[in-house]
């Protein structure tokens, strides 16, 4: 069985290729299906994986690889139309141990714009599912996806955020903890402002209120987060109970001041409160973060989290390097020890069958045994057979993994004669 | 030879210091793996030294200052064990196992990690003394749990940028971490200081007791303060921090000066 990959992703061709031969679930489905009953040898798998970043088309069956990239590049090809000519010197076409290679740094998200991203572990499940599998490409994914959740679970390469309104979300997560019973208070419709609050609602925390100087802007904001719109001047009040404050309005003065917070602060008791200030000018007073429990980010101190975040993971990326080197040897090995299974299902056969015969030809002798005893032979004899084909079995195994494999198989089938009387 | 057992007990101590280290350097998983088992091996193998000097001993062995110190240790690493050995607080382990260590040390050399003649102070006293010290452990504990709040704190008011990737427990968990343990500890004390009066009699009251009381007013007012008042955060914190450093400082050169 060969393996073959081609694919483009965001390393070679820009947004306006990529659309091009991008397609949906359905898309994908059907694109396997119809690779997989294509004119290449029967028995043909094929999988389409396509995100944002990416399209590439997996496909494996027994033959010749060329056969197999020329069938994939020409669908690639014919999914950009006009636009072919441009797409094909960006393609990239690799076989078997590096195609293996490729998809589990794809799964680890070590091939993402963003080092261990975790979206793309779930793309390469979905690609997976609605695929065209056989017993290669299966066993591909499953060890693809066991190899990006081990660089998840083993590294830290996924933990800290990779975005502004990510590392919002997880220092809110530093102050309180459990976000379920805390909300928010929304100054500015903006949109990053929004995605901060999308961030925050997917880790618990409710959306007390949007605050915004258009109150069509604000209830519009509002009802997508499930939330009310508020005026401007209840923003004083509401500082007393929310305990995250995302603001991003373009108010040319602190939209919160000392005095405003003063009188909020004390109603508080004590109970801290974060600052998520996404404006440029500033809407928090800076000064505000000497007070005891009050806590204040701007847009630089949020980028400077995110870029120690970013330099952590490259630092991680090279630990998940290592995992999936390992698990794309492990694949290596299995598709390797492909080319003696023949070989051993053949010498298994044979041995069967002397035993079988062997007891058949006693058969008068044994006829006259209790049953219990006929079951003893039948047991005694299956397990010599299986002893003295154990140790050739794991080592024509083992051989498959180096380049000796197929020699083994071949001197297994000359020495027992497999083969030849089905030649004969 | 039951000494002997003190050196695998303060080298599992050592070990799980110097592993917590390792978390700073950025060695995460691994360090945290070998900071917890040091903590169980030095623990186990400190209560096998006691039990040994337990037996050894014709009465109280640990009514000596060094042999209170011997047993302080192994009720504060076990308070750790109980309260907050996992890897979500293995930062607090930075705090309380080098302290551990350097105490053992000090009390081998005290020499209250032998067998000695002891005391025979009655059940009563041994339980107060018993009581009391568990307290002590407690308030250390919750001490760490404040120093560790005061240090993220730091971080979050400075923003530091490696807030992300050095993750500490959340403040509100760990102020509230810190408070309980100084609630169950102000329990154990009380529970103490009632034992202690059972064998009080008129005239016995003396500095080593009303130093004793005033511990268990500081924090018994801190406690009160913090349920009723709003102490919360930094200034909580604080506290905590500076009524274990006053207990560290007064409570041995007041019971154990003479």
């Amino acid at each position: 069985m060969r393996l073959a990959l081609v694919g483009v992703s965001h390393r070679q061709a820009p947004v306006e290729l990529r659309e091009r031969v991008a397609v949906d679930a359905q898309g994908a489905a059907a694109l396997a299906r119809e690779l997989a009953g294509g004119p290449v040898p029967a028995g043909c798998e094929a999988v389409v994986l396509s995100t944002c970043n990416r399209t590439e088309l997996y496909l494996a069956a027994a033959g010749s690889g060329r056969q197999l990239d020329e069938q994939a590049s020409e669908s690639l090809l014919a999914l950009a139309g006009d636009d072919g000519a441009a797409l094909a010197p960006l393609l990239y076409r690799l076989g078997d141990d590096a195609a293996a290679l490729h998809l589990f740094r794809v799964a680890a998200g070590l091939d993402s714009l963003v080092p261990g991203e975790g979206e793309i572990l779930g793309q390469v499940r979905d690609a997976f599912d609605l695929g065209t599998t056989g017993p290669l490409l299966d066993r591909l994914f499953r060890q693809a996806l066991h190899a990006g959740r081990r660089a998840r679970v083993e590294t830290a390469i996924g933990e800290s955020p990779a975005s502004v309104p990510a590392a919002a979300a997880a220092l809110a997560q530093q102050v309180f903890g459990g976000l379920d019973r805390h909300s928010v208070l929304l100054i500015g419709a903006g949109k990053m402002s929004e995605l901060t609050a999308r961030n925050l609602r997917s880790r618990g925390a409710a959306i007390a209120a949007v605050a915004n100087r258009t109150a069509a802007h604000g209830e519009e904001l509002a009802a997508r987060v499930e939330s009310r719109a508020v005026a401007l001047d209840e923003i004083p009040a509401l500082l007393a109970t929310a305990d995250v404050v995302v603001t991003s309005t373009s108010a040319p003065v602190f939209v919160v001041d000392q005095a405003t917070a003063a009188a909020a602060l004390r109603a508080r008791r004590g109970r801290p409160i974060l600052f998520v200030d996404l404006a440029v000018p500033r809407d928090v007073d800076p000064s505000l973060s000497a007070i005891d429990g009050c806590f204040v980010y701007d847009i630089d101190d949020l980028e400077a989290v995110v870029q120690a975040s970013l330099a952590g993971r490259r630092v991680e990326a090279v630990r998940a390097e290592q995992i999936v080197a390992v698990e794309a040897e492990r694949f290596r090995e299995w598709q390797a020890s492909l080319a003696v299974v023949p070989a051993i299902a053949s010498l298994r056969a044979r041995a069967e069958e002397i035993r079988t015969g062997e007891l058949a030809k006693a058969e008068g002798r044994l006829g006259r045994l209790p049953e219990s005893e006929r079951k003893l032979v039948e047991s005694v004899t299956s397990q010599i057979v299986a002893k003295i084909l154990h140790l050739p079995t794991v080592r024509m195994k083992e051989a498959a993994a180096g380049a000796d494999g197929v020699i083994y198989a071949d001197v297994v089938r000359h020495l027992f004669g497999l083969g030849e009387e089905e030649q004969s | 030879m039951g000494e002997l057992l003190v050196w695998p007990a303060l080298i599992a101590y050592g070990e799980a210091a110097v592993a917590y280290a390792g978390i700073l350097r950025g060695h995460g998983g691994s360090s945290t793996r070998l900071g917890i088992w040091g903590v169980r091996v030095g623990w186990l193998t400190q209560t096998a030294l006691l039990i040994v000097q337990a037996l050894d001993s014709d009465g109280f062995p640990w009514g000596t200052w060094a042999g209170a110190l011997n047993l302080f240790v192994w009720l504060v690493v076990g308070a750790y064990l109980i309260w907050g050995c996992t890897p979500r607080y293995r930062l607090l382990g930075l705090a309380v196992m080098p302290l551990a260590a350097v105490l053992l040390v000090t009390a081998w050399a005290g020499g209250g990690t032998g067998a000695t003649a002891g005391d025979t102070p009655g059940s009563l006293l041994a339980l107060h003394v018993g009581l009391m010290l568990a307290g002590l452990a407690g308030l250390t504990l919750s001490a760490g749990l404040a120093g560790l709040y005061l240090w993220q704190e730091r971080r979050l008011k400075q923003r530091d940028v490696t807030v992300l990737r050095l993750r500490l427990p959340p403040l509100e968990a760990l102020e509230r971490l810190s408070a309980r343990t100084a609630l169950v500890s102000l329990g154990v004390l009380s529970a103490g200081i009632l034992v202690g009066l059972g064998s009080f009699e008129r005239g016995d009251f003396d500095v080593p007791m009303a130093v004793t009381l005033a511990i268990w007013a500081y924090y018994a007012t801190t406690l009160i303060l913090r349920r009723e008042g709003g102490l919360r955060g930094r200034r909580l914190a604080a506290l905590l921090v500076l009524g274990s450093a006053l207990v560290a400082v007064v409570l041995p050169l007041t019971h154990f000066a003479s």
